[in-house]
């Protein structure tokens, strides 16, 4: 069995009109490599599943959105996505704004095979009055009315990690998985990039088979990508790099400036890229964010 | 001793939601709310849980700024999935928030600005946790520009938060646990205490009067039977905070860092 893919086989893999759901958190952890070669395809039409960063912010410049849902979208030191911001603001974005952990409600239904999960999360607020939710009487005693939040079924998912083997074992070192896991079971099929492919993950270290976090039935490609987080933060390895977000974010105040983002830093290829932002001894160096 | 800033006064008026609150997990988000919290857990009310601002639960309050970075440190886990889990929906926790609007009903928003929902004025950073979390668990506000702007006459554009308003209350759903707590300003401390949990002035801080405060809040304002004077921070307080702010980044938040003695100040 070998589940090893090149990045570029991925597009492929995805097709137009998709939901895809995009792990990681904010600027923390994200499979930007994989989002770059979405950027470099013709897929359009998607409709994108995330706690959101870069991710939803480069996604919805370059047109590639049909539809967000989203608990927020953030770059957490800098707080407002300018061009989510400006997808929002045009009028131009159909959205489903959640509650964090509604959509994480949502990817667990869908990973139960449920078509709702009942919560009280949502109920009184105009994330109830604007996604159209509707309600559930609890069939016992009690007959509580609750939000019935329907499964946020993924045609795929896409995540990124430190190392991964062949089989699809994974692994993150970082303090935290965020609901990489459940984008995952939510998918019918998952896509991780890694730091580091491997041949076969070494048996023995019960430390690092904590940090394979989702079984392996449910990874069905795995995708070398060096610094494939960049520039969002991968724990313990790089923190974010504010220096390249902060002109990220200036590019959407420029005229022209996505389009510069994209030719002058996106480019064609992640070998490219990684010339372009410094190389991977730059991207080592980049210091952790301290909370 | 010198005469204490207005962030620290408003270091320690923030704790107070925290005061004798038993086992739960105390979050601050920001500065001013993060510092009150690791106060309330340093002096008055040790059993508080705490995380370092990430995964890890300390007994030590973290400070704030700059710092060597160390995992480990923590003597629990708590990461994002079992926040919800542990924290959020199990009712055990008090936050403390800066949402962009405040209505009268408590109600906040931290979404979007005017225009309309599909094409908003000002996009923000979407509803957050906030619908999760009002419905849950004890809330609390941290508004360091009180204004109208924030207080708004009316509803709030978005609402992200559960308040008590009795329009937004689905029949047969259970609000049992909407539960706001206080909103300290620059200018007052105030509370749910008023007619129908209406938001009310319980405390002004030294040279503050309340005309001052009705003239920033957008909507009508009731009052506590006695209005008091919010108390300065005392020396053990300061030390406090000194040591889990060493870089002074509470000096930076409030436009000139103000004496707490408004009248010292002019």
């Amino acid at each position: 069995m070998d589940k090893t893919l090149d990045l570029r086989e991925l597009k492929g893999r995805l097709r137009s009109g998709m939901t895809i759901g995009i792990g990681g958190w904010g600027p923390r952890r994200k499979p930007m490599a994989l989002v770059r070669e979405i950027l470099r395809s013709d897929l359009e039409d998607l409709t994108v599943v995330t706690y959101g960063g870069p991710d939803a912010g480069m996604l919805c410049a370059a047109g590639k959105v049909r539809k967000l849902i989203f608990g927020f979208v953030s770059l957490d030191a800098i707080p407002l996505e300018p061009y989510f911001r400006k997808a929002r603001e045009a009028g131009s974005l159909d959205i489903l704004e959640l509650d964090e952990g509604m959509l994480q409600w949502g990817l667990k239904a869908a990973a139960m095979r449920l078509p709702f999960l009942p919560t009280r999360v949502g109920l009184g607020t105009d994330v109830m009055t604007h996604g159209g939710f509707e309600t559930v009487t609890s069939p016992y005693g009690d007959h509580e009315v609750l939000l019935a939040m329907p499964a946020l079924k993924l045609d795929a998912a896409l995540i990124h990690v430190q190392r991964a083997d062949r089989w699809g074992n994974i692994q993150a070192f970082g303090p935290d998985f965020y609901y990489d896991e459940w984008f995952a079971r939510a998918a019918t099929e998952t896509f991780v990039s890694a730091e580091e492919v491997v041949d076969r993950i070494e048996i023995g270290d019960a430390g690092a088979a904590r940090a394979n976090f989702v079984e392996r039935m449910f990874v069905t490609g795995v995708i070398p990508a060096p610094c494939g987080a960049h520039p969002t933060s991968m724990p313990p390895d790089y923190g974010w790099d504010m220096e390249h977000l902060r002109g990220y974010v200036a590019s959407a105040g420029e005229q022209g400036g996505w389009d510069r983002y994209v030719s002058e830093t996106i480019g064609d290829d992640e070998a490219g890229y990684l010339d372009r932002i410094g190389g991977k001894s730059r991207v080592a160096a980049l210091p952790l964010p301290i909370f | 001793m010198s005469t204490p800033t207005l962030a620290e006064l408003l270091i320690v008026a923030c704790a107070e939601a925290w005061r004798g609150a038993g086992e739960i997990v105390a979050t601050g988000v920001g500065p001013v709310p993060r510092l009150a919290a690791s106060l309330a857990k340093s002096s008055h009310t040790p059993e508080l849980l705490m995380t370092d601002g990430e995964a890890f639960l300390v007994e030590e309050p973290v400070p704030i700024g700059p710092r060597d970075y160390a995992h480990g440190r923590g003597t629990g886990y708590l990461p994002f999935s079992r926040f919800f889990d542990a924290a959020v929906w199990t009712g055990r926790r008090h936050a403390m928030v800066t949402p962009t609007q405040i209505d009268r009903f408590g109600q906040t928003n931290l979404s979007c600005l005017g225009g309309t929902y599909d094409h908003p004025k000002v996009q923000m950073l979407g509803a957050r946790g906030f619908p999760g979390n009002s419905i849950h668990h004890p809330n609390s506000m941290f508004i360091p520009a009180h204004s109208p702007r924030v207080f708004v006459d009316g509803e709030v554009d978005m609402v992200s938060s559960v308040g008590y308003n009795p329009a937004r209350r689905t029949p047969g759903a259970n609000f049992g646990n909407v539960d706001l707590r206080l909103i300290v300003t620059d200018l007052c401390v105030m509370d749910f205490g008023g007619t129908d949990h209406a938001v009310r002035v319980v405390s002004l801080h030294p040279g503050v009067t309340l005309d001052q405060v009705r003239a920033a809040t957008g909507f009508a304002l009731e009052t506590a039977t006695e209005i008091a004077t919010t108390p300065l921070p005392d020396e053990d307080e300061l030390a406090i905070i000194a040591r889990l702010d060493p870089h002074n980044i509470r000096g930076g938040i409030l436009k000139g860092n103000p004496s707490a003695m408004r009248e010292a100040a002019q």
